[in-house]
């Protein structure tokens, strides 16, 4: 636990995602039809997924966690990091959205991609509902954590794996080819890279955060 | 007049369509100019105004604990 008190990852991150905003725009990237420059948010769209994906498995390690000891705080980091996660998944959607209206004409046009991405959102919401639906506190938490650990690979099957089976419009899905296999050259590696590692301990320490308010409000309410 | 008025309708309808022939369709002109890049801009500009936001409830809730002492 004292890992989310240290300084230093935090400092990398925000030089990581800092060396982004340099290299994501100025160096060169690939010339493609219709995506144009909008190639370079790979840089800031994909690593939103990134960070919630972290903060995501993050709250999956602590369910587990709550499910073997039943102490309070892990259910706590569990609730916090879900919440942080729902943040980069409404940035990620909004800022795909964007990317969408012009490349694919639409701001939403029901790709498989579109859609799967929404039906995850619901299932995290639902689990935030879950939660605030039950008062004894020891029931919430121990169902909520069953929850959450059923709703991890039902969302990454729904944003990762299914649509990448049919024909989705969206780089890397039903026979589109993935930045990563012809077009991620050497050149966009230097700021892929760092971006997601950066936004992915961005995410963390906002969770952190989170988590420590979070238990000064939990031991006061114990108090009163 | 209704017939009139009609008629004039129609004929107005037609050279609305007319006037289309000959244009460049892309519309939202703004964000397509210079290779899209100010969707990149957009993009950044998405996030920033969300952790922003983020940043304002985390304050308010922090705030919140603080005045309790």
């Amino acid at each position: 636990m004292k890992f989310i008190y240290q300084t230093w990852w935090k400092v990398i991150a925000v030089l990581l995602v800092l060396s982004t905003f340099y290299t994501g725009l100025v160096f060169k990237a690939p010339r493609l039809p219709i995506i144009h420059e909008t190639i370079r948010n790979l840089y800031f769209h994909v690593p939103m997924w990134m960070g919630m994906l972290t903060v995501f498995v993050v709250s999956v390690y602590f369910s587990i966690k709550y499910l073997q000891t039943g102490k309070e705080e892990h259910d706590l980091a569990a609730v916090e990091c879900v919440n942080t996660g729902l943040l980069f998944y409404t940035l990620g959607l909004l800022t795909g959205m964007l990317w969408a209206k012009y490349t694919w004409g639409e701001f939403w046009s029901g790709d498989p991609k579109q859609n799967s991405a929404a039906i995850a959102f619901l299932l995290y919401c639902a689990y935030l509902v879950l939660r605030n639906s039950i008062d004894e506190e020891q029931k919430r938490a121990k169902i909520s954590a069953i929850y959450n650990i059923f709703a991890f690979p039902i969302m990454i099957v729904l944003i990762f794996v299914l649509p990448r089976m049919t024909d989705s419009l969206h780089p890397g899905s039903g026979g589109n080819p993935a930045f990563g296999k012809y077009d991620l050259d050497n050149g966009m590696k230097v700021a892929f890279y760092p971006a997601m590692l950066g936004w992915s301990f961005i995410a963390l320490w906002i969770a952190t955060i989170r988590y420590r308010i979070r238990l000064v409000e939990n031991k006061k309410n114990a108090i009163n | 007049m209704k017939k009139l008025s009609l008629v004039l309708l129609l004929v107005l309808c037609c050279t609305a369509v007319f006037a289309q022939q000959g244009q460049q369709v892309e519309m939202a002109d703004a964000l397509r100019s210079s290779g899209k890049i100010y969707v990149v801009v957009a993009t950044i500009s998405i996030i920033f105004t969300g952790l922003a936001i983020f940043l304002f409830t985390i304050d308010r809730r922090l705030k919140k604990v603080e005045n309790q002492k």
